[in-house]
């Protein structure tokens, strides 16, 4: 057998297959504050939340109401989505005229309270959410285990991603919203109701976080802290990829998982910061991101 | 008007001062320092708070006099913070004493400015046996456990069972570092050997990859040297990789009621463990839990119990020396045995080092747990000098 660099290839496939599943998360969570960014312009530093909510509504789904994981898959996402809109509707709606910094203070505000009253209710230890039966076990690909759970978490969150990208750049649908936020007045002038769709576009963003968080509650703790564990990595990859660029968003998830994967094996004590440096540098060389347009 | 309720109030304190001279500032001021909002908060938070009231009120709530006061501050697992508040503790808020301290890295900048300016430092929280050795101070006293009592026990369980070939999944700073050396240490000396180890970040969420090293380094025993969130997570997902199904077993150097309470049995059964208190231990423990449950809403974890225990021989050796003076208090403490609800048996030792009787547990299996928080089987007691270091070799100036 072949070694790279003292590192034999069994491990060094596993990591980057691990590296995948993280970076289907990133981008699971990426595309969503990207797909508000760039319609409503709206840095949504409640993300991590909502993706910690959506978590603990399919915990609460379970508990309560003794509805399993595929109840959640779909309810929570509902749920976290909605509230979403009741946000955008009393609150964000107020802010659009202003500085993009209000609406960043507002969501970084709003984050800390529902972080702050899950700790309060539920404490930071998390709860324990079961992996659903029919995706226990794992398969031996040969160099490693891989638990059946995080293949079906990265066939999810592809399909979703590349849903949301067709639907955005591909449809109809998609297209009055590009236009609405290259034009809100122009396109309201031709008959569509653009306060609507924006709303609906905070709802589906926050509903893609929520989605995530019930994908990641059988992986991690359940905890009040998980959100802003991921939150800052994940903002940092849509400033690399490009604020508001979708296929970035995807992209650099996914890129910036294998890359934090390799770190891990080579040397792991930096593998929290790899992916700062990676944004420093891009922001240097390209400071509209790697996909992003200048301005 | 003002001036005139000032000097009022002046002339009182003075008066009151002068009634019970012996204490500082006629007040008894227990600073209880710890995570109350970060992943170790549960273990410690405000049950320790908690804790340390408990032993307040049984003196009534004073002592000659003088009134004991219990103050809280979160030190956010970060050592500058946790140096600035013990400072500005002491120097203008009359604090007396420092309580709990989890983070060996928060602990260890505690421990230098209490021994500095001469304050008594309970810790109940830090692991890292520096605390008791080159880092030691006569005003420190290290209670609950520590890094060596949990290799002592845990690491010397399994090696007997004849799993000798380690490696360490291991938190990157001071307490994840000593957990580690400490249990290499007591591996070695049983004739088994280290394989390897990985680092990882505090507050790490994903293991995989860290877990699949472990695995692929086909060591017999995966020691995770690392406490709180991080250890649940670890646990948890070694249980989605199947990593003790294939053989290997999983020693969590580290782990309080708290963790396998947010684990839940399913995923933490079987699980060996070392801890200094259980809350089902006798008569008089469950006692004491009722007591603590009925504030704090959940199970007394080993630190927080140890928060009371090392509060209420503070608060015990005030009252028999009559006074809150650091020295007097300090040599009281070192003289007296402890005996309380925690330990039959407590000793103090010249490092600073509280010497009791530690558990060897396992986590029950689902089908064995009769009630909430019925986890752990007591498999043996490891006696108080086969559970610490011995202070001759602990590297502390203090020990001749």
């Amino acid at each position: 057998m072949f070694d790279l660099l003292g590192v034999p290839p069994q491990v060094l496939f596993g990591q980057l297959l691990l590296g995948l599943i993280n970076g289907s998360f990133y981008a699971l969570l990426s595309l969503g504050l990207a797909v508000i960014f760039g319609m409503l312009n709206v840095i949504n530093f409640a993300h991590g939340a909502l993706y910690m909510i959506g978590a603990f509504v399919a915990w609460l789904l379970l508990t309560k109401l003794g509805l399993g994981y595929w109840w959640a898959l779909g309810l929570s996402p509902l749920i976290v989505g909605l509230l979403g809109v009741v946000l955008e509707k009393t609150m964000l709606s107020r802010l659009y005229k202003l500085d993009h910094l209000y609406g960043l203070l507002l969501t970084f505000g709003l984050a800390l309270i529902m972080e702050g009253a899950f700790r309060h209710f539920y404490g930071v230890s998390g709860q324990p959410y079961p992996i659903p039966d029919a995706l226990k076990g794992g398969q031996n690909l040969g160099f490693m285990f891989l638990p059946n759970y995080r293949g079906w978490v990265v066939v999810a969150s592809l399909v979703v991603c590349f849903g949301t990208w067709f639907a955005i750049e591909r449809t109809r649908l998609g297209a009055y919203l590009r236009a609405a936020t290259e034009n809100p007045v122009l396109v309201q002038a031709f008959g569509i109701n653009v306060p609507v769709m924006i709303t609906a576009t905070y709802g589906f963003g926050v509903a893609l976080a929520g989605l995530a968080g019930v994908l990641a509650a059988p992986i991690y703790q359940v905890s009040p802290l998980m959100g802003s564990n991921l939150i800052i990595v994940v903002f940092a990859v849509v400033v690399i990829g490009g604020m508001g660029s979708i296929l970035g968003a995807i992209v650099t998830g996914l890129g910036l998982g294998l890359l934090e994967g390799l770190t891990k094996v080579f040397y792991p004590e930096a593998s929290n910061i790899v992916v700062f440096v990676v944004m420093a540098i891009v922001l240097l060389i390209k400071p509209a991101g790697l996909f992003g347009r200048e301005r | 008007m003002l001036k005139t309720l000032l000097c009022g109030t002046a002339l009182l304190a003075l008066t009151a001062g002068a009634a019970h001279a012996q204490v500082s500032n006629n007040v008894i001021k227990i600073g209880v320092m710890n995570d109350r909002s970060g992943i170790y908060a549960d273990l410690a938070g405000e049950g320790s708070a908690i804790a340390a009231r408990l032993a307040a009120e049984e003196f009534g709530g004073k002592i000659a006099g003088a009134p004991i006061e219990i103050v809280v501050a979160d030190h956010q697992n970060k050592a500058d913070i946790a140096a600035n508040t013990a400072r500005e503790w002491i120097d203008a808020g009359n604090v007396d004493v420092i309580a709990d301290v989890p983070n060996s890295a928060a602990a260890l900048a505690v421990q230098g400015i209490t021994k500095d300016k001469k304050r008594i430092f309970l810790m109940s929280g830090p692991g890292s046996t520096d605390l008791s050795g080159k880092s030691c101070s006569p005003y420190g006293f290290h209670w609950t456990y520590d890094n060596y009592a949990m290799a002592a026990g845990t690491a010397r369980a399994l090696v007997e069972q004849g799993k000798k070939n380690w490696y360490f999944i291991t938190a990157d700073y001071a307490f994840g570092h000593s957990l580690e050396e400490e249990t290499s240490k007591m591996v070695k000396q049983l004739d088994g050997k280290v394989a390897g180890n990985v680092r990882h970040p505090l507050g790490t969420a994903d293991f995989s990859s860290y877990l699949l090293q472990a695995q692929a380094s086909k060591a017999d025993v995966i020691g995770l040297a690392n406490a709180g969130g991080d250890a649940t997570n670890a646990v948890k997902q070694a249980s989605e990789f199947g990593i003790t199904q294939s053989g290997q077993s999983l020693a969590g150097l580290l782990l309080f009621i708290s963790d396998i309470h947010a684990l839940g049995l399913q995923a933490s059964q079987g699980l060996l463990l070392t801890t200094g208190f259980y809350w089902d231990a006798d008569e008089q423990t469950r006692e004491w839990t009722k007591k603590f449950e009925a504030k704090a809403g959940r199970k007394p974890t080993m630190v927080q119990a140890g928060v009371y225990s090392a509060v209420r021989h503070y608060l015990k050796a005030v009252e028999a020396v009559g006074s809150d003076d650091p020295d007097k208090v300090a040599a009281k403490m070192r003289e007296t045995p402890v005996a309380d609800m925690f330990t039959k048996n407590g000793k103090i030792a010249a490092n600073g080092r509280m010497f009791h009787d530690m558990y060897l547990a396992q986590v029950k299996t689902p089908a064995e747990s009769k009630a909430p928080w019925d986890y752990y089987k007591i498999v043996k007691t490891i006696p108080a000098e086969q559970a610490f270091l011995d202070p001759a070799k602990s590297g502390c100036t203090l020990v001749k």
